[in-house]
């Protein structure tokens, strides 16, 4: 990263010219002041506060990175061990306890602790202030907290795997009675770890989601309106919304979980006999619980879901030369994707016993939410008719995203279709759909962004073969994971089996789909080894990066070093005068304009009119 | 370049593994046609979605590759074709939606003739309890689940006295009529799924719920837990068997009453009471 | 509401829009950083009791509910409260009106009634344990226990930034202006807090 930036930064009252005067020869180019006071910096000045107890959101971001793509290579290595159980069971790999707390650890993690914490935490933090023009975010003592927060949720979280009973064995979604029960692993320990993990996850969020917001609506500069910003930053703000609206709803169904096991209260535990014992509950609601989870549930996976959709947007944009087409609907969309998910929770309880009429409304509204969503695809591939579109990595992995994304999104319509939920519900058929659409096309774009990025950030760019290899084999190699895996839901193979023996109903067998499966994830776990090489090594022998080496117009491309330095604009903030997407704009010399570029310096270009 | 084509390939190679794959749902052993029909509506519109937009990409990445004289066309927005694209994506919604919703509201209405038939999940396994002569099943409460009283029936309540219990874990049911499942659990969430109804339904502890199927096929069908219910959850399986009516006689008349199980328990324990005083 | 749907139509490539955007200042609302924040804040709170309120009306409703019995405590802390909320009003006008002495007993005095509070609440929890009313006892006692924690929890939150305002008041030799929003702040959470209160105690009162 850059050096210690030492001068002090004060707030320039930089008047170049009265806004409200009448012509002048530099009419086009009037601006406001140059920097306003709310941005005061803090400078750090010893080598734990610069790379350790940052405060400065670009690093802050790294460290969140970092931390959440070590904890998703354990929750990876996790899957592998499910997936070898799953297709040779005959080895004796793992027992039965030990697979179902894989299964609920490496749920957790690659929801909450890696997808979760990388796009907001790690994307967040580094483009959102220099994505709007500031300094960085609103409160970076706040901020460093909230990573710190967070990195010790991650050790509360892997702690669990070293006390007696092991980690949890819930599932991810943790339900009551049977996740504080006899019949679960990890249920005394295990689970309290898990919800104290989850209580600090979503307190250090809140701090972090703060700044985000905060950062957005009121430190941007001067000429960026909100509708000149990219993609990017709304569908991170959006999510990041949405996170302060929807964890609360985990937070408290995690403390009044905690509560039941701790202190044996009955928030959601019915009278019960287990192990053919008469427990001391009685009262409580199982869906009650389900209702609390899924209300946070739903809004979660648009969490992880928003921010893709915005970073892919503008990686496609660039690499195509082209403008995003609709952005106004692009921005709509993600308002009302956002909105509406609040709507659609119980789609997860269909078949949970609530009041059946339930169904009706909430296959309404899930199918409802198709709609937004397929307009942002069918925006995305009208970017890329007519445009230039150049085949670099983030272009490749914007590619898979739109085929996986596609199919992903399409086998939602079926479970959100209420009736056909039913025979599907719990079988690997929702596996399949909830790994292609959260695992496999947001991780595309994760992919994309780091390769698009990592420039910026480094100042050098990642190799560009190991790169072709590794996109290739995800691509192709998840897309043979997880597409076949839908038929074993259409024959009812149910998911959480530890095994499915070759049951007479089952007329040709799948352990043979299933070992295909296992592989194919085996080999697509091994090139990510090779992205994570590519990672490491380019930091320090990869070719050093042009600045803006993809000719972008959004303002993190236009700092003044790169890597951006502390304070990241130098003595004067930058001045907007468009919106990113302008590329390939006719008359222009170039095929992009820079945001921050003045319309004096371009007075040939013709903005079409719409 | 090699992306065109692979693109290409990916929605044909899905096309072609959807036909010509071994791998399909089992065959049909109830009266839900319905959902089997929604599917098959879903599979041709969002096949033909899937294969068109594939195919689009496909086109575009080929025709439109990076050329350096190449100028890309600078359009903002263009109203017309996304209000279109929204009205043609809303119709196809409503088309999925509709079938599915008149699927639904016969799913949830039981007939009137339905007989119905009490399925109790534990872990690990399945019992179940069936009305007897009077043609209804008695009341009961978890709290009431003792080593004699295994199915928790209310004592006080006569309509229970009657009641069948079948213990082993294998159900019978009638061909071609209407079945009621009460659904019961009694200590965490199961779930009672057997593939070839298509039906399924949560058990919630403190909760009965329900689902009906209209057997519509002779023979042995497994039963599947379908909700995560702890480590034996997998192995957490039972038999279903759609008789003719002379079987399904054969096989009643051998369960045994509430009545009868309950005064043999009791035997049972005081011999074992008076066994241990010895 | 309107100025939303309004920004969201506009269209950014357009000249005529591109001149009006030009000089826009950067903020999208007329607020401080730390009053938008604040705001989140109380947003977020708020959301995180209405859970806990909705499962406590839903539970309410099943026949084996029994109310808990009421400390005279609880009375007299819900007095405490709203006598810090009086006085933090009080300080805020004597922070306008740049009137030292009285800010800085009116701070010292708001952190003594918190801690009362505080310790009552505490001692609330000890006569009912005392009486054999655990958490588990019945499902308004496991609430009560849940409501006050979370409570509390909040009011050491702002504990946390009162002691920061006080001691920046003290170290800066008494310079207003420096602490003059601060105070706001914290009166204004601590309002909230006031709010939050009167709502789970009442809730807690009638059922």
């Amino acid at each position: 990263m850059s050096d210690e930036y030492e001068h002090k930064l004060e707030a320039k009252s930089d008047y170049v010219s009265d806004a409200s005067s009448g012509t002048s020869a530099s009419d086009i180019d009037k601006l406001p002041p140059a920097e306003l006071p709310d941005q005061e910096l803090y400078h750090s000045h010893s080598w734990w506060t610069t790379y350790v107890f940052s405060q400065d959101a670009k690093y802050i971001g790294v460290q969140y990175a970092c931390t959440a793509i070590g904890t998703g290579i354990l929750g990876l290595v996790l899957s592998w061990l499910m997936r070898l159980q799953i297709a040779f069971p005959g080895l004796g790999l793992l027992e039965p306890s030990a697979y179902y707390q894989f299964v609920t650890m490496h749920g957790m993690i690659m929801v909450i602790y890696l997808l979760t914490a990388l796009f907001l935490g790690g994307f967040g933090n580094f483009l959102i202030p220099l994505m709007c023009g500031s300094r960085d975010m609103a409160f970076p003592y706040v901020n460093m907290v909230s990573y710190w927060m967070f990195l010790v949720a991650v050790l509360v979280l892997l702690s669990s795997f070293f006390v007696p009973g092991g980690p949890t064995g819930a599932g991810w979604t943790l339900y009551p009675p049977q996740a504080i029960t006899s019949g679960t692993p990890g249920h005394n320990m295990g689970i309290i770890l898990m919800l104290v993990s989850l209580v600090l996850f979503v307190a250090g969020f809140t701090m972090g989601g703060l700044n985000y917001i905060v950062t957005v609506l009121q430190l941007r500069t001067r000429g960026m309106t909100l509708m000149r910003l990219p993609l990017t930053v709304w569908g991170i703000f959006v999510a990041t919304i949405l996170a302060l609206l929807a964890f609360p709803a985990l937070l408290v169904g995690g403390l009044m979980m905690t509560l039941d096991g701790l202190l044996g209260t009955s928030f959601f535990m019915p009278a019960i006999v287990s192990m053919g014992e008469q427990l001391k509950y009685e009262g409580g609601s199982p869906i009650l619980f389900q209702h609390l989870f899924w209300f946070f549930g739903h809004p979660e996976v648009y969490i992880v879901a928003l921010p893709a959709f915005g970073i892919v947007s503008d990686l496609i944009s660039i690499h195509a030369r082209k403008n995003i087409f609709g952005y106004r609907m692009m921005v709509w969309a993600i308002v009302g994707i956002g909105a509406l998910s609040f709507f659609v929770w119980a789609h997860h309880m269909y078949v949970a016993g609530m009041n059946p009429w339930f169904g009706f409304f909430f296959a309404t509204t899930t199918l409802i939410i198709a709609v937004p969503t397929a307009i942002k695809v069918y925006n995305w591939i009208l970017t890329l008719w007519r445009g230039n579109i150049q085949l670099s990595l983030p272009m490749l992995f914007s590619l898979g995203f739109i085929v996986t994304f596609l199919n992903g999104g399409l086998t939602g319509l079926f479970l959100g279709n209420v009736t056909v939920d039913v025979p599907l519900s719990d079988t690997y058929f929702v596996v399949a759909h909830f790994h292609m659409v959260m695992g496999i096309a947001p991780v595309l774009v994760v992919f994309g962004a780091i390769y698009h990025w990592y420039p910026l950030i480094t100042g050098r760019m990642l190799n560009e073969t190991l790169g072709k290899i590794h996109f290739w084999i995800t691509f192709v190699g998840s897309y043979a994971i997880y597409f076949p895996m839908h038929y074993q839901g259409f024959i009812g193979v149910p998911r959480r089996y530890f095994e499915i023996y070759d049951s007479p109903y089952i007329e040709t067998s799948t352990m043979g789909l299933n070992v295909f499966i296992t592989v194919a994830a085996l080999i697509v776990g091994a090139a990510q080894l090779l992205f994570i090489y590519n990672l490491i090594s380019s930091a320090r022998l990869g070719k050093k990066a042009e600045k803006n080496p993809w000719k972008a117009n959004s303002l993190e491309w236009q700092t003044p070093e790169m890597p951006p330095a502390h304070g990241n604009w130098g003595k004067e903030m930058p001045k907007v005068y468009r919106w990113p997407y302008d590329y390939s704009v006719p008359g222009a010399k170039e095929d992009y304009i820079p945001q921050n570029v003045a319309p004096s310096a371009v007075t040939e270009a013709k903005v079409e009119k719409s | 370049m090699a992306v065109a084509i692979v693109i290409l390939l990916i929605a044909l190679g899905s096309i072609a593994f959807h036909f010509w794959s071994p791998w399909w749902w089992t065959p049909i052993a109830s009266n839900w046609q319905g959902m089997d029909d929604t599917i098959l509506l879903t599979f041709w519109i969002t096949g033909f979605v899937f294969v068109a937009i594939c195919a689009f990409v496909a086109y575009c990445v080929w025709k439109y590759r990076y050329q350096k004289n190449r100028i890309a066309e600078y359009k903002p927005e263009d109203k017309k074709l996304e209000t279109r694209l929204i009205l043609i994506t809303t119709l196809g919604v409503i088309a999925l939606l509709a079938p599915g919703l008149l699927v639904w509201n016969n799913y949830i209405s039981v007939p009137d003739n339905a007989y119905k038939v009490e399925v109790v999940a534990y872990q690990w396994g399945w019992k179940f309890r069936l009305p007897g002569k009077d043609g209804v099943l008695g009341k009961t409460d978890i709290k009431l689940i003792n080593d004699e009283n295994p199915f928790g029936l209310n004592l006080e309540d006569s309509y229970g006295k009657d009641d069948l219990l079948v213990d082993e874990g294998e159900l019978h049911l009638l061909l071609d009529r209407p079945v009621k499942f009460e659904l019961r659990a009694i200590d965490v969430l199961h779930n009672f799924y057997v593939p070839q109804f298509r039906g399924k339904m949560d058990m919630v502890p403190g909760m009965i719920t329900y689902y009906w199927i209209t057997p519509t096929r002779i023979g042995e069908f497994e039963i599947l837990c379908a909700e995560y219910c702890g480590t034996g959850h997998y192995a957490m399986r039972g038999l279903v068997i759609v008789d003719k009516e002379k079987e399904y006689n054969k096989w009643e008349a051998k369960q045994i009453t509430f009545d009868k199980m309950f005064a043999k328990n009791k035997n049972n324990k005081n011999l074992q009471l008076a066994k241990n005083t010895k | 509401m309107n100025k939303f749907f309004k920004t969201l139509a506009e269209k950014p490539w357009e000249e005529s829009q591109a001149k009006i955007d030009n000089e826009h200042l950067g903020k999208t609302l007329s607020l401080s950083k730390y009053k938008l924040g604040l705001r989140t804040i109380m947003v977020v709170s708020t959301i995180i009791f209405s859970f806990f309120i909705i499962a406590y009306a839903d539970r309410m409703l099943i026949h084996d509910w029994r109310s808990m019995p009421e400390p005279w405590l609880l009375w007299a802390n819900t007095g405490i409260l709203i006598l810090s909320s009086i006085i933090f009003h009080l300080t805020k006008i004597a922070s306008d009106r740049q009137h030292n002495d009285k800010i800085k007993k009116g701070l010292y005095f708001i952190g003594f009634l918190a801690y009362t509070f505080l310790f009552s609440q505490l001692l609330v929890w000890y006569q009912l344990l005392n009486s054999g009313y655990y958490a588990a006892t019945n499902p308004a006692n496991a609430f009560f226990y849940l409501f006050t924690a979370l409570h509390g929890l909040h009011l050491i939150g702002g504990l946390y930034f009162l002691g920061r305002t006080t001691s920046k008041f003290l170290r800066n030799n008494s310079k207003v202006q420096e602490i003059q929003h601060t105070i706001e702040l914290c009166a204004i959470y601590w309002h909230f807090l006031l709010a939050v209160w009167i709502v789970l105690f009442g809730l807690m009162l009638f059922t």
